[in-house]
């Protein structure tokens, strides 16, 4: 099939205590399986479609054919936002490199960008993701409902956090808040840091 | 005849949810409203109780599950609403007008959110029954085969709009003037904004089936619609 599974490049207790290992193997075995099959099933009749990246596809959705064009956006983009979110996950990487000086400086300091970060993530209401952003010059915090990435909309992720309740539901059930300040532990600034560099 | 006895509970069923549970919905939420307030004096609107007790859902849905969806999701809800609202000009409206009041409005998205949320979630408890399933009562099982053709057809769609249903939602029956319908709603989102009069609903955020069957959304609702289906109340609406 033209969209694969790739393996994580960590174990699935690589996150723990922060997120365990069994939310780890289901979130990333049965959901992000689940994403890939269905955009499988989607593009099934368009080869064309079929060897392109997930986040090309959702980078220019009006290009995908209408009757389609809804599945790709909720696979597609369930597909390339959890592919990005698994790599920007390590436990207790240091804050630092040009990232961290371009983060102080949009939001004053580390704890300033955090606790917006987590504002965000916290408040958004119903599925979805929030996201650190470079939205052309500047950096930004924003969410987007269910598997929407800000690529549609022409802004880079540089990091993700998804909040589906199945993200966190086995370890924190209801206390989203727990989970999102459990995150500013695996954030892997290192990682984000080459994505930052890279759109720069 | 009522739906509770029919249904086999009864031990935290309080006269007063006795009676709402008998009433249509509009009623109920006028009764459970009224009656919330007289415990808990700071909040107009309270938590409803839980018709049955949490553990008579298992094996379909666990009492560790029913715990945190009815003990902390329903109550935030509640409690977020009442916060939201206290002071302003809604404080001592009833919940349906809450929600018709504030839906579609940007700058009331939280209170109509915490609003509607209360109102699906109480409509939820009782759209759902410890001996629940089989075949609803037959002046709303005729109405159902005339609109899909079967009670099967019927609870597939139900099946399938709770399956497909992407992000966080609810699946719903409904009845629109005289043909009963099958939709489904994003998060808060509610048929009583819609001009539709909901006969059931199946909740299909994570959040109410994870602990008992993680990523398998279809394992439950289709047990969900197997075994804990309330018809009664479903027909009750209807009226
Ligand atoms: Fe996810
Ligand atoms: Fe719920």
């Amino acid at each position: 099939m033209a969209f694969t599974l790739e393996k994580l490049p960590y174990s699935y207790d690589a996150l723990e205590p922060y997120i365990d290992a069994k939310t780890m193997e289901i979130h990333h075995s049965k959901h992000h399986q689940t994403y890939i099959d269905k955009l499988n099933a989607a593009v099934a009749s368009y080869p064309e479609l079929q060897i392109r990246k997930a986040e090309e596809l959702i980078q220019t959705l009006e290009k995908i054919p209408e009757n389609i064009r809804t599945a790709v956006r909720n696979h597609g983009g369930g597909h390339a936002n959890h592919s990005f979110f698994w790599s920007i996950l390590k436990k207790d990487a240091a804050f630092k490199g040009e990232i961290a000086d371009a983060v102080v400086k949009s939001f004053g300091s580390y704890e300033k960008f955090k606790e917006t970060f987590a504002s965000a993530a916290t408040t958004l209401f119903g599925s979805g993701w929030a996201w650190l952003v470079k939205d052309g010059g500047v950096l930004k915090i924003m969410t987007t409902a269910n598997q929407d990435n800000p690529i549609s909309q022409g802004k880079f992720p540089l990091i993700g956090l998804d909040v589906w309740e199945h993200a966190y539901y086995l370890k924190y059930q209801n206390r989203r808040p727990e989970y999102v300040e459990a995150f500013f532990n695996v954030i892997n600034w290192k990682t984000i840091n080459d994505y930052y560099l890279a759109i720069k | 005849m009522s739906m509770n006895t029919d249904n086999g509970f009864s031990p935290v069923l309080s006269r007063r949810g006795f009676l709402a549970a008998s009433a249509s919905a509009a009623v109920l939420f006028a009764v459970g409203g009224f009656s919330c307030s007289a415990k808990t004096s700071s909040s107009p609107l309270g938590l409803p109780p839980l018709p049955y007790p949490e553990n008579t859902l298992a094996p379909v849905i666990s009492a560790n599950a029913m715990g945190f969806h009815y003990g902390k999701h329903h109550k935030a809800y509640v409690d977020n609403l009442n916060q939201l609202i206290k002071g302003s000009e809604f404080e001592n409206t009833p919940l349906e007008k809450i929600i018709t009041a504030t839906a579609g409005k940007e700058d009331q998205k939280a209170i109509f959110n915490n609003a509607a949320q209360s109102w699906n979630h109480a409509f939820y408890w009782r759209s759902l029954a410890p001996k629940g399933g089989g075949e609803p009562p037959a002046a709303l099982k005729q109405k159902i085969e005339a609109s899909f053709g079967s009670l099967d057809a019927c609870k597939k769609a139900l099946l399938n709009a709770a399956v497909t249903q992407f992000g966080s939602g609810w699946a719903w029956l409904v009845a629109d003037s005289g043909t009963i319908k099958v939709i489904q709603t994003a998060n808060a989102e509610t048929p009583l904004t819609m001009g539709l009069k909901p006969l059931l609903t199946i909740d299909v955020w994570e959040h109410a089936y994870y602990l008992d069957y993680q990523n398998r959304r279809a394992d439950y609702a289709a047990a969900v619609i197997d075994k804990l289906i309330n018809w009664n109340f479903a027909a009750q609406n209807l009226v």
